[in-house]
């Protein structure tokens, strides 16, 4: 055989068996990939929600909605993904919302890629003892409007106001502006369009 | 052809201190230094690269006489890049906390010349059992200076190792440890010490 065809027919044999391999891998590892991605999403709705019996989701307006019923099936809150940049990459986090769209009942971050040590701290702050996670517990009990903001070196104060962590100011005001435009166009989606699908 | 004058355990000790990919070849930085901010990031990064390491080098030297020269680098990458996908399709299915912690640097582990370094220069010219022993042998130290440089960057930054807390509420971190600055910083040390521990060594 001469050397090109060789050259073509090895590493066509390796491909193709490699192809195989991996295709195989790969509906093998998929659906438990899919499973801890679902129920990290089933675990922040759970967090954020206001006490509630169980959940459904509902597809409005390109959107996803969990919406929280009581057990008389009574809608308690909604719960939305909100996604947007942050300081190095994209952070993603479930919020949650009372039944009239008037009151934060909670916020979680789902994934963030941000500086180790310092943005990071949005989602737990090991500095922190008693509450590592009290960034994003200041949320709780805010005002669902467009108006949050994070202030630095001085005591939040108000129903939208949450305390900016030291040293990650950029990674607390992206999550504050992710919440914000999120905020304003879940709330037109799902009070617009919740009679046609509920 | 390969010469056997060395013998087989000495194919896998010289991984370990004498030839260290880390801190003798300075290869393989990049994961050395970005996942190193815990000890247990480094370990787990460093038994993902060996993983590949060894199942790379086993199979290119079984088909080394098979592929041809002109395309031995397309074919080593192609294996490489296998095997790199199973680890990181595997750490994405059974351990999701770890895999979110090491994000893209496992996919990266394709493009760590430790690896495709140890393939040109040994396996595809050395039989199997030695490219095995190689492939171990350099993952070890790769694997042992890892979790050394994670564990001091996660005692001085964050006060604990292996996520036990060992040094008290009195501790303040240094935040620079678990940020980029620190690994450069705990490299060169452990690299000086290292070559202060040889010269040493030389002298008597």
């Amino acid at each position: 055989m001469s050397t090109s065809a060789r050259m073509i027919v090895v590493l066509t044999v390796i491909t193709t068996l490699v192809g195989g391999l991996l295709a195989g891998w790969d509906s093998f590892t998929s659906p438990k990939i899919e499973q801890h991605r679902l129920e990290r999403i089933r675990a922040a709705v759970e967090e954020v929600l206001p006490p509630h019996d169980q959940y459904e989701k509902v597809e409005i307006g390109g959107m996803s909605f969990y919406v929280g019923k009581s057990s008389a099936d009574e809608t308690v809150g909604i719960a939305f993904q909100a996604v947007g940049t942050g300081f190095q990459g994209e952070i993603s986090m479930m919020v949650g919302v009372d039944a009239s769209f008037a009151q934060i009942t909670g916020v979680e971050i789902l994934s963030q890629v941000e500086t180790p040590g310092l943005g990071t701290k949005i989602v737990t702050d090991p500095t922190n003892k008693q509450n590592p996670d009290w960034f994003t517990d200041q949320f709780k009990d805010l005002k669902a409007v467009a108006e949050i903001t994070a202030i630095k070196n001085q005591e939040p104060s108000g129903s939208t106001e949450v305390q900016a962590i030291t040293g990650a100011t950029i990674s607390s005001k992206a999550v504050v502006d992710i919440l914000n435009t999120t905020l304003e166009k879940a709330k037109d989606v799902y009070q617009s369009q919740k009679e046609q699908v509920l | 052809m390969a010469n056997h004058k060395v013998t087989r355990t000495r194919e896998f000790v010289k991984g370990l201190w004498d030839e260290n990919a880390v801190l003798v070849s300075l290869l393989g930085l990049c994961p050395v230094l970005a996942v190193t901010n815990s000890a247990i990031n480094g370990l787990a990064m460093g038994l993902a690269t060996t993983f590949v390491l060894f199942s790379s080098s086993t199979i290119i030297s079984i088909l080394r006489k098979l592929i041809p020269h002109q395309v031995r680098i397309a074919g080593f990458i192609v294996i490489i890049a296998t095997f790199v996908t199973i680890a990181d399709r595997f750490l994405a299915a059974f351990y999701p906390d770890i895999s979110d912690a090491l994000g893209p640097y496992v996919p990266l582990i394709v493009v760590n010349c430790l690896i495709l370094g140890r393939q040109e220069a040994f396996s595809s010219k050395n039989p199997l059992g030695r490219s095995m022993l190689d492939a171990l042998g350099v993952g070890t130290g790769f694997i042992g200076v890892l979790v050394v440089l994670g564990s001091i960057r996660e005692l001085l930054g964050s006060g604990s190792v292996l996520n036990f807390t060992l040094l008290g509420d009195w501790f303040a971190p240094w935040m620079v440890m678990i940020l980029p600055p620190g690994a450069f910083l705990t490299l060169g040390f452990l690299i000086a010490l290292s070559n202060w521990i040889n010269e040493r060594r030389a002298e008597a």
